[in-house]
């Protein structure tokens, strides 16, 4: 059964087809990656699998849930970590932490053996008392993670989580997620970094709102005689955008 | 602008260039060159000491010690100099929103102290260099991540400095985008313009003629990304293709002589110290595990590879106090 599921789900903005005609399904504890230019509508399709934003056509059901008859129960088996996710930088690390429990409900018996379980993880035990603000660009989007992870949720969404974040803390963040795809969480994750891309089990290419490709890297490169995914996207979005101009 | 240094032939030259805050040593005496023209790299993790040695190299900071030139000014007196004949341009691209493209340009022309008819000239070259033709009367707000850094780039160089300094120019910029700046920025080194740049994304330290790896403060690695990728590595990566690879990460990592397997897409990419010694041990693996459909390949790493390897390294061999 697909976690993830789409059949035409399309949202316009005006004039703008933000998300045009899509049609995805990701299977249990797949990493999917979805790559594309700014504005091409990336961010859009997670708000409208996360039920923050409603589809103008089309439907869409993440692990089970309708995106929107269901989008509150919907939230239960979720966690979004957006590209600004709201971390308090005058709380501490372990403060957060909390804050978030709160806000999702975890019982305080299983609180305890959860927290210590997400800091372990994200190697954060030792700054549990810093406070947020006083974190790395690498630490702050690790703790997003475990803040995002305190609900222990079915399918994470990650919107571009790595931008401006080092090399040595990006291998670190990649292992974390190793660990839940051990799990079988399902990770839908965007990025513009197409070296990160080959590290996803099957990659999306979206282009102003559509999907071009959609398959393994392995099988995208192979297709299009290319050697990265940077050239074959290159490629992809030329010959789109030359077989429209004729 | 245009006067070029007599002292030295390098466009930037530091040696045991050195700055402390307090009892903290942000850059500890590091030496390095770069020649005219060259497309220079400045790599490192989060806290490593690029953006101090970027103050310091741009007139921004005076070094606790050491010595240095940036295009034949000295780092230690000339400060005043060496801002009025470089460019600078960081993440935050320093352009006003709530003016248009063509007010940000005449804003920073001002700086500059561009003459008139400087102004005009640079105005029209500088907008097509960008390609923001369509855009000169929007508002900066309204300009896509794209335009905004070809134009504060343009900004930067509108004095035509012979080096440009640019601090992670391209952050959460996507890949066309960033193949067009890149053609820009080739394009500027081909006409002699030094490039010193820093940035997190190894797939773009590529495009450098040489870099270097800073952590702690200190020059780690230095190389063509051909160098870094032969001489400076010392482990081998292999690509281990196995069905069902997710499940094969741990157990390969725990084989000796495998140092680190990380799932990329359907293959295992290991770093072993040997290539014939680690892909025995790892095809031992899978021949007692009665799997047959199986291949392990050397292949060569990637800068990120280096850049990760490099850094285990140097903690290794100066463990923390």
């Amino acid at each position: 059964m697909a976690v993830i599921k789409t059949t035409n789900l399309t949202r316009k903005f005006g004039d703008l087809t933000a998300v045009d005609n899509l049609n995805i399904e990701i299977p249990e504890g797949e990493i999917f990656g979805l790559v594309g230019p700014d504005g091409a509508g990336k961010t859009t399709t997670m708000r409208l699998l996360t039920g923050i934003l409603d589809p103008t056509a089309g439907e869409g059901w993440v692990y089970g849930r309708h995106i929107v008859k269901e989008a509150e129960t919907l939230k239960d088996n979720i966690a979004y970590m957006s590209q600004r996710f709201g971390l308090y930088e005058d709380l501490t690390v372990i403060e957060n932490i909390n804050f978030y429990a709160d806000i999702y409900c975890v019982p305080d018996s299983e609180r305890a053996a959860k927290i210590e379980k997400l800091l372990g993880f994200s190697n954060l035990t030792p700054f549990k008392e810093r406070l947020a603000g006083r974190l790395s660009g690498g630490m702050k989007q690790k703790l997003g993670l475990a803040c995002a992870l305190i609900h222990t949720p079915k399918v994470l969404f990650l919107d571009e989580p790595t931008n401006g974040v080092d090399p040595v803390s990006r291998r670190d963040f990649w292992r974390i997620l190793h660990n839940l795809l051990k799990e079988k969480v399902t990770i839908f994750y965007s990025t513009s970094y197409l070296d990160e891309a080959e590290r996803c089990k099957r990659v999306g290419l979206i282009h102003k709102g559509r999907l071009l490709r959609c398959d393994t890297p392995e099988e995208i490169k192979k297709e299009t005689g290319t050697k990265s995914l940077e050239e074959a996207f290159v490629s992809i979005i030329g010959e789109y955008e030359s077989a429209k101009s004729v | 602008m245009n006067q070029q240094s007599q002292y030295s032939e390098a466009a930037v030259k530091v040696e045991n260039l050195e700055k402390t805050f307090g009892a903290f040593t942000a850059v500890n005496r590091i030496s390095f060159e770069v020649k005219k023209g060259e497309i220079f790299g400045f790599l490192g993790p989060n806290g490593a000491g690029k953006s101090t040695t970027i103050r310091m190299l741009c007139g921004l900071l005076t070094p606790t010690s050491g010595a240095g030139t940036v295009g034949g000014f000295n780092i230690m007196k000339d400060q005043e100099l060496i801002k009025q004949h470089i460019g600078y341009m960081s993440q935050k691209f320093s352009l006003y929103d709530d003016l248009t493209v063509e007010e940000n340009i005449e804003f920073y022309s001002g700086i500059y102290r561009l003459s008139k008819k400087e102004k005009e000239e640079r105005m029209e070259e500088v907008i097509k260099q960008a390609g923001i033709e369509d855009f000169r009367k929007n508002l900066t707000r309204a300009l896509s991540g794209g335009w905004k850094q070809r134009l504060a780039l343009g900004c930067a160089i509108l004095h035509k400095p012979n080096i440009i300094f640019l601090d992670e120019p391209t952050s959460g910029v996507d890949p066309i985008t960033r193949a067009n700046f890149w053609s820009i920025i080739k394009e500027m080194a081909g006409r002699g313009v030094t490039v010193f740049v820093t940035t997190h994304y190894m797939d773009e330290a590529e495009n450098c003629d040489r870099m270097t790896l800073i952590y702690k403060g200190t020059i780690i690695a230095m190389g063509t990304p051909e160098e870094m990728k032969t001489d400076i590595m010392k482990d081998d990566i292999l690509e281990v293709r196995v069905p069902g690879a997710d499940e094969w990460i741990d157990k390969l990592e725990s084989l000796p002589g495998v140092k680190d397997a990380a799932l990329f897409s359907t293959t295992i990419h290991t770093v072993v110290e040997n290539a014939k010694i680690g892909s025995a041990s790892i095809e031992a693996a899978f021949k007692m595990a009665g799997v047959k459909d199986y291949s392990v390949n050397k292949i060569r790493p990637s800068l990120e590879d280096v850049f990760v390897s490099s850094i285990e390294k140097y903690d290794k061999e100066h463990p923390a106090k």
